[in-house]
């Protein structure tokens, strides 16, 4: 193998697992240490910069960061990263002179933003602090989009979407609340220099089958259904339902139930439980609520007499793969089941729609009916146009919404100022050694063994009866250090120096991973079998050396690397030295955070 | 040097011996030795050699003199039994634990002061009794703990860190064990775990005197240019006679080589040893070749490495006594107080 090259950003940023999946990348160790060392408002600006709504996101994220983590792959658990952002929420106390100041000054361009969500929000923040004249639309008389309309509550309080949105309407967009978008090619003829879409996935998969007309009085889209409930229009459900599909709607809607009257809610879905979409912890929360998921069931009618429904039939199904692992459900010739219910919430999906999108206006769509939208600029096929959150690439998270926000505010930042928006702005990267003594670093190398904490949760019966009542607590700040010290510091990177090294085995010795191994080179794949301890990870990388003194070469499996420094420490000429690494994905002007 | 205890967290595909154990259960608490110390290197393969071998921890003594060398039994085998004894005493304080409880294994750690200097005389009754054991000396041609003066091992001609030339004849410790008749005797090289981790396996399975000379760069005071136990100078100079690629149970089947380029020994206790001759014409069952052969690389400035010398079915020192089975400490009052008709028996025997 060629020595690695450690210039290139993107290798070390791969081995910080968590902010190389995080799709926003936000610097995770990072803000971490700073939770460790009290510094919450810190943690939470540098979390503010890169995700925008650390407390709505430290409650609610998908958490693509956590199966990643490294600590999962040496220990039972990852670092419970998503809950730790909420903590640098919780107690940041005042940080509003941190913030960009409202600009006095204009620019002269002006932008329009359709949705009020976070992806529009996303772009608003990056654009407003430049000068741009942001005017943001949408339908509901808040802002906030599905974060306020489908999060329930008792999952993320109120105040907690009002701060936030707060942050980013205070730097002065225009805000057109209750106001929807009609007709794209009206705005398109106003004098907007571009347009963003983030209209989001706003319409909730219907079930066609027999009975849905005559019951359906008792039968609500779930995604609807909750809007309802968040804007107050709801307020009760049957005692018996029945809750239809197995994502983190469905979770929402049947843990909703259980809070406005149903006291017999189950989830009934037609997948394995384990093949559902919804998060593990998700699920956790709900069954813990007394509600069962019952799988593998097909819904084949709906039950209904006098226009009243009272009942569901479903067919017992089983999973069967074909040769290439596609999974196909077939009948398990067992009879149908039928549940008695009340209502019923079809959380089975969720669709685009751009009804107001007229398909004249030189804006392509594709055979799925969605636009065609640029991966990397996100703009449409009309250069005034772009797109961004669910309403580009279909139903994705709040985090992805909000990359696609950074992405589509360069992109249309570049193009206000005449720039080729193809050329993207590179990141900020700095690298700097932790060294400050023989055996002393300016980061916690001791390895904590703790196991991963348990966010303490609101009495059942209590959160309940309240609908509002959050139900998770968040860590108190005793509990959030001992959680932050399982961070193994994968920002912290181990960098080599091959003339330096004598070769004496010291980091090989000392390495409780055995990750270090020092061999005579060759191709990665025949490299890979004659490591200390086998690297069979594909998607970790080899850290391999130029060639040493006898010939040899030092090659480092970054799979489960403690960031423990003990081989910089054990090295007796600094040939290894733990270096702080720290990467900046690059936003329009980085107008938010200077710093 | 660190401060910090390893981590106990470990690859998630370590492997387990036949004791169910992991390397990592073999480790000892943290090294407080320099970084970079060829010693911890020993340890390292000595953890390694008592893993693979499926040693029970418990069923090993691990006992040493004074010196950097000596304090390294603390960062190895946390579970074994330890004596650290006073300085240069080790072999007679083993000496008299072997006799008492002879079945244990027995591994005495002591460095080049520790064997060459204050305690060359235990080191050679050691070696001529033929008390089973593994004698490894960490061999880095300097008093490490009192700054870097030359040892009775350093050669005649290195240079000091400070540029001092040593003027005395060195001490060659594999050569006094050959001549006082240890039943095996190996060199090796500290960076050379290859080479180290099944030497120190065939010594412990080997029933008799095992001496392991082991060159272990000192990277704070003997690591530099002109010092002959530098990592450069031992990789430059290093001339292996022959390599041990592993030890296997009695009658499996091997692979090919070339005739007489492979060489299987059977020790006593059923192990065997395959050799790969890196020498054709060097003969390991041959004591004066041996030390013949020594002298002469040595005298061109070589550094022969590699099992040298080994006797397949020792006697050890209870062999000489005639001391019984079962083991001295496990001997009940009726067998050690045999009474007064017993002690008549004797003496009419002798009348």
């Amino acid at each position: 193998m060629q020595p690695t090259n450690i210039k290139d950003p993107d290798y070390f940023h791969k081995v910080v697992d968590c902010q190389w999946a995080c799709p926003s990348h936000t610097p995770v160790p990072e803000y971490i240490r700073l939770i460790a060392a009290g510094r919450y408002a810190d943690a939470f600006m540098i979390n503010w910069k890169s995700n925008v709504f650390p407390g709505i996101l430290g409650r609610t994220c998908d958490r693509p960061c956590e199966p990643a983590c490294r600590r999962g792959r040496v220990e039972e658990e990852p670092v419970a990263i998503c809950r730790l952002k909420r903590v640098a929420a919780d107690y940041k106390g005042d940080i509003s002179d941190r913030l960009p100041p409202r600009p006095t000054s204009k620019n002269g361009k002006k932008i329009a933003l359709v949705g009020a969500g976070p992806a529009s929000l996303t772009v608003a923040r990056d654009l407003a602090p430049l000068g741009y004249h942001c005017v943001i639309f949408d339908g509901d008389s808040r802002a906030g989009g599905m974060i306020r309309s489908q999060i329930p509550k008792f999952r993320l309080p109120e105040e907690i979407i009002d701060e936030e949105v707060g942050y980013i309407t205070d730097l002065g967009p225009e805000m057109r609340m209750s106001q929807q978008v009609n007709s794209l090619k009206a705005l398109l003829a106003e004098d907007y220099d571009a347009i963003f879409v983030g209209s989001g996935a706003p319409r909730g998969r219907d079930l066609d089958i027999p009975g849905r007309q005559e019951a359906s009085e008792n039968i609500h889209i779930g995604i609807d259904w909750l809007s309802s409930v968040s804007f107050g229009h709801i307020n009760k459900i049957g005692r018996r339902v029945i809750v239809l599909g197995g994502g983190n709607t469905a979770m929402d809607c049947c843990r909703s139930s259980r809070r406005l009257g149903g006291d017999d809610v189950k989830v009934i879905v037609r997948s394995g439980f384990e093949e559902m979409k919804a998060s593990p912890w998700e699920k956790q929360d709900a069954i813990h609520e007394d509600i069962p998921i019952l799988n593998f069931l097909v819904p084949k009618e709906f039950r209904h007499q006098d226009g009243r429904l009272f009942g569901m039939t479903f067919e017992k199904v089983v999973a069967e793969y074909d040769a290439r692992g596609r999974r196909r459900l077939v009948p398990a010739g067992e009879p149908d089941q039928f549940f008695e219910c009340d209502d019923v919430l079809v959380a089975i999906g969720q669709e685009n729609a751009f009804p107001w999108i007229e398909r004249d206006i030189g804006l392509q769509f594709n055979e799925w009916g969605m636009p065609v939208v640029d991966e990397t600029t996100f703009q449409s096929t009309n250069p005034r146009v772009f797109f961004g959150g669910d309403s580009a690439f279909g139903p994705k998270n709040i985090i992805w919404a909000v990359a696609h926000g950074h992405q589509a505010a360069i992109s249309i930042h570049k193009m206000c100022m005449g720039d080729d928006i193809r050329d993207r702005p590179p990141p900020g990267v700095n690298i700097t050694s932790t060294k400050m003594g023989i055996h002393e670093w300016s980061y916690d190398n001791d390895i904590s063994l703790d196991l991963r904490f348990k966010v303490p949760h609101r009495d059942k019966v209590i959160a309940l009866k309240d609908i509002k009542a959050e139900v998770e607590l968040g860590f108190d700040d005793k509990m959030a250090f001992a959680e932050a010290q399982r961070c193994l510091n994968c920002d912290v990177q181990t960098v080599f120096t091959d003339k330096l090294c004598i070769e004496c085995d010291a980091c090989v010795d000392i390495c409780p991973v055995d990750c270090i191994s020092f061999v005579p080179n060759g191709d990665e794949a025949d490299l890979r079998t004659r490591l200390n301890a086998p690297a069979t990870d594909l998607a970790q990388a080899l850290y391999v050396s130029g060639e040493l003194k006898t010939g040899r070469i030092m090659a480092k499996d970054e799979d489960v690397c403690l960031h423990c420094g003990l081989c910089a420490e054990r090295c007796p000429t600094g040939a290894w030295d733990m270096e702080r690494f720290l990467i900046d994905v690059a936003q329009a002007e980085n107008a938010c955070c200077s710093k | 040097m660190t401060y910090l205890a390893k981590p106990k967290l470990h690859h998630p595909d370590l492997q387990k011996n036949a004791l169910g154990f992991t390397r990592r259960d073999y480790e000892g608490p943290v090294s407080t030795l320099c970084a970079g110390c060829g010693h911890d290197s020993i340890s390292a393969a000595i953890v390694r050699a008592c893993f693979e071998l499926d040693l029970p921890p418990h069923r090993i003594a691990k006992l040493s003199g004074i010196g950097c060398s000596s304090k390294t039994p603390t960062y190895f085998l946390g579970a074994s039994h330890g004596f650290n004894s006073v300085h240069g005493r080790m072999p007679s304080v083993l000496t008299g634990a072997n006799l008492a409880n002879r079945e244990l294994i027995y591994l005495g750690v002591s460095g080049d002061g520790d064997s060459a200097s204050i305690g060359i005389g235990q080191f050679a009754h050691a070696m001529r009794r033929g008390v089973n054991m593994v004698y490894i000396v960490e061999n880095n041609g300097v008093y490490g703990l009192t700054k870097g003066q030359f040892s009775a091992t350093s050669d005649k001609g290195a240079k000091s860190k400070r540029g001092v030339v040593n003027s005395d004849e060195a001490i060659d410790l594999v050569g006094m064990a050959l001549q006082l008749g240890a039943t095996f005797v190996a060199r090796s090289f500290s960076g050379d775990k290859a080479q180290l981790v099944p030497l120190i396996e065939a010594a412990l399975k080997h029933e008799g005197a095992a001496f392991i000379d082991c060159i272990s760069p000192c990277v704070a005071f003997n690591n530099h240019e002109g010092s002959t136990k530098s990592f450069d100078f031992v990789r430059e100079h290093n001339e292996a006679v022959n390599a041990l690629d592993l030890m296997i149970p009695r009658g499996e089947i091997t692979a090919d080589y070339a005739p007489g380029t492979v060489e299987m020994v059977t020790q006593h206790d059923g192990s065997v040893l395959r050799l790969r001759k890196l020498h054709p014409e060097y003969d390991v069952h041959d004591r004066i070749g041996a030390l013949t052969y020594m002298q002469e690389r040595h005298a061109a400035g070589e550094m022969v490495t590699g099992l040298l010398y080994v006797d397949p079915n020792p006697r050890d020192m209870h062999a000489h006594l005639k001391t019984v089975e079962t083991p001295l400490n496990a001997l009940d009052d009726a067998a050690l107080v045999p009474g007064a008709k017993a002690l008549e028996a004797i003496n009419a025997s002798l009348r």
